[in-house]
Formats: C-alpha cells, structure tokens, sequence
C-alpha cells in the first residue's frame, strides 16, 4: 500500500503540476485542479453491438439505456422476443434455432442481458468460426454474425440474401499498437 | 422464397421503425446524436496480451470537416463498467472524464456504489491522464505506473455496415443486400477513448462481463 500510495501521491502532484501550465481554453481552475464533485446520472448504455437498435421497440429505447443490465432480463426479454420472431422467417415455428442452436426465446435470453462477454485468456472475438462471444476485435463482422444469427437459421443457410450485408472490412486497416483505431478521416 | 418475401414483407414493415442506425450510434431519442451519444464498444487482447483494450466511440458519423470543431462534453461521464464475478453488476470501473483539454481516468476500482449514478473515484489508487488529442495533430498517448496506457480524440470509425441497404430493406423497398455492399460509415469519424490495461487489474483470468456508460451531470 505504501507504493500505491507514493504512485498516487505522484500522479496527484503530476496533474496538478500539468493542469496549471495547461491554458488552452476558458476553463478557468482551481489551484487545486480540476473540479470532479457532483452526481453524474446515466444517459446511454451499451454491452453488444446493435442490440438496442434491433431487439427495442421504439417506445422503449430510452428506458433501455437506463436499466441496469441485471434487470434487463425481466424488464426486456418477452419484448426482444417478439419483435425476433416478427422480424425473421428463421424464427417462425418455436422449435426454430440459429447456428448457436438457440431458440427465440433462449436467443433473446441471452442478448436481453446486453453486457459483452469478454475471455482474458486468449482470444478476444465476436465469433471467429471457433470462438463465440469471448470479446469484440474492432475487424470482427458484427453485422454479418448477428444478421447470420437473426436470418441465417440452423445452419447459416437460410434467406441468404438478409444474412450478409456485404461489407466485411472497415474503410482503412487499423493498426497492430495502441491506439489500434484507424487515423481520423 | 415467394413465401419467404411475404413473410418478410409483413414482418419487416411490422418492426420497421425499430431499426435506426447501428451499432449503438443514434439509438435512442434521448441521447440521439448528442455529446453522450455512445456509438460502439470494444473489448479485445491488446497488442501484450497480458493486456486487455477497451474503446469507447461516442457522436457518430462526424464528417471530416465537421471534426476539429468536435468536442467531449465535461458533463459525460464515461464508464467503462466491468463484472467480473457473473451476477451482471458492476464489480470494478474505469472512468473518464475531459478537464480543460485532458482525459482524467480513474480505476479499475470499486465503485462507491453501483447502478445508474455515480460519483468521480478521486480517490481510486490507480488513475492517468492524457491530452485530447487535437484533429490532424499528432496524436497523444500517456501511460501510468500501474501498465495502462490512454488515449482520447478523433479516430475514424471502425463500425462498418450497409447501413443504408439494410434501411432500404426494413422499408420494403428492397429484397436483400447488395453484393458487393457499401459502407454507410465510410468516410466519418468519431471521439474515442481507448484504455489499455493489464488483465491483473480487472479479474486475472476467466471470463468478465463489460459494458459502457455515459452518465451525464
């Protein structure tokens, strides 16, 4: 504790060492630096890719991003349900299943509780073709996987011509290191 | 598949006003389009991969002439929440919030309290900060002690999709998606935070759950 003490000591002085020689805008400060007091009140909230924008209804989407996830499952679940099997022929008989071999009502249970699931120890993807739900890697084809998933049916072989968008890579190639995102347009 | 389109036909109109734009840009009248507005989320190994990156993108679809002027909001909080024991519920966070031309961060560390408030972890052990990085500058990276490393300013957006022929479909004004289709996000930028750090810090091994918020004061 003492070494985490000395390292936060340190970082303390540094930021306030740096924010008083920093006099880039009309943000007046304190001596003592920035101000971080007060209650901050949640506006938006996302776990997987997409999943407000496709299983919310309209009316709902607000109240979406301000339940907290461990709630999400009662309060979402019928909801995402219906609007799935309205929305996919893959869906259309209950005993349906996609390729993870998940029902409706199994699929929207597991999506209804929208954090992104994340292994720490090895590889991080969306779904790969081996590994499923163990991350998101900015090169992963969200969109084609849930649509395969939403459309594809049992074996990825149905309404083929609304289970790919097409666009499998992004715009510019990121980058091996830290930051990892493309440079700005 | 002439049942197939009128299956579709009807339940596509049905769900049509469902589908704004993807991933999570726009996605709610609320925070449409606003400083808090969460466009995506990743979580992937990092280049060590002892380490785990998170990335934040908020205020979608920024044009490049439109990005130098583009701003975090002092008043968004942004939460990078992390479970790390299964119930859902928020065992460590990572916050970030803009001071006078600097990303302050602070965690991983327990939450004063969990769910949809929160207070600034000023005291939290582990914290950094970087400079904004400013659009067509060099771009910025700091470090801390603990191993994490940050960086905050525009990045082009690394969400892809035919967003627009999957508009046109959920419209009914088209069958299925081109081949090859083009990438309605091609060509814009977004405001990123990205946070490094050391899967030591957030649970180890096994698996976490994640999530972002913005929280707004």
């Amino acid at each position: 504790m003492k070494i985490l003490k000395i390292v936060t000591l340190s970082l303390v002085l540094a930021t306030t060492a740096f924010n008083c020689s920093s006099d880039d805008d009309n943000n007046e400060e304190t001596p003592n630096g920035p101000d971080f007091s007060g209650t901050f009140v949640q506006a938006d909230q996302m776990g997987r890719p997409a999943v407000n924008t496709v299983f919310v209804s309209p009316a709902s989407k607000d109240a979406f991003n301000v339940t907290i996830p461990s709630e999400q499952n009662a309060a979402f679940q019928s909801m995402f349900e219906t609007n799935l099997t309205n929305l996919s022929p893959a869906f259309s008989a209950p005993e349906d299943e996609n390729a993870l071999g998940l029902t409706a009502n199994a699929f929207t249970g597991l999506l209804a509780t929208d954090v992104l699931n994340v292994s720490l120890d090895g590889t991080t993807t969306f779904f790969d073709g081996t590994n499923v739900l163990t991350g998101r890697a900015l090169a992963d084809d969200v969109i084609t996987v849930e649509l395969l998933l939403i459309f594809g049916g049992e074996d990825f072989s149905e309404n083929p011509t609304l289970s790919n968008d097409n666009v499998d890579e992004n715009d510019r190639p990121f980058l091996n290191q830290f930051p990892y995102l493309a440079s700005p347009w | 598949m002439k049942n197939l389109k009128t299956i579709l036909g009807v339940g596509v109109l049905a769900v049509a006003s469902y589908f704004t734009i993807a991933a999570d840009h726009i996605d709610a009248p609320a925070v449409s389009g606003g400083v808090s507005d969460i466009t995506d989320f990743y979580a992937f190994q990092g280049e060590n991969t002892d380490n785990l990156v998170f990335v934040a993108n908020l205020q979608g679809l920024i044009s490049p002439s439109e990005t130098a002027a583009a701003r975090f909001s002092e008043n968004t909080l942004v939460e990078f929440n992390i479970d790390t024991d299964g119930d859902n519920v928020e065992d460590l966070v990572i916050q970030a919030i803009p001071r006078d031309g600097n990303m302050h961060f602070f965690g991983p560390v327990a939450p004063s309290q969990t769910g949809l408030n929160s207070t600034i972890a000023t005291t939290a052990a582990t914290t950094g900060i970087v400079e904004i990085s400013q659009y067509q500058e060099t771009p910025v990276f700091a470090s801390n002690t603990a191993g994490m490393q940050f960086f905050a300013g525009p990045r082009d957006d690394p969400f892809f999709m035919d967003f627009a022929q999957y508009t046109a479909i959920i419209a009914g004004d088209a069958a299925g998606f081109n081949t090859p289709g083009a990438d309605t996000f091609a060509g814009t930028n977004v405001l990123s935070i990205v946070v490094e750090v050391p899967k030591a810090l957030i649970g180890g091994s096994g698996t976490i759950n994640t999530w972002v918020e913005t929280k707004t004061k």
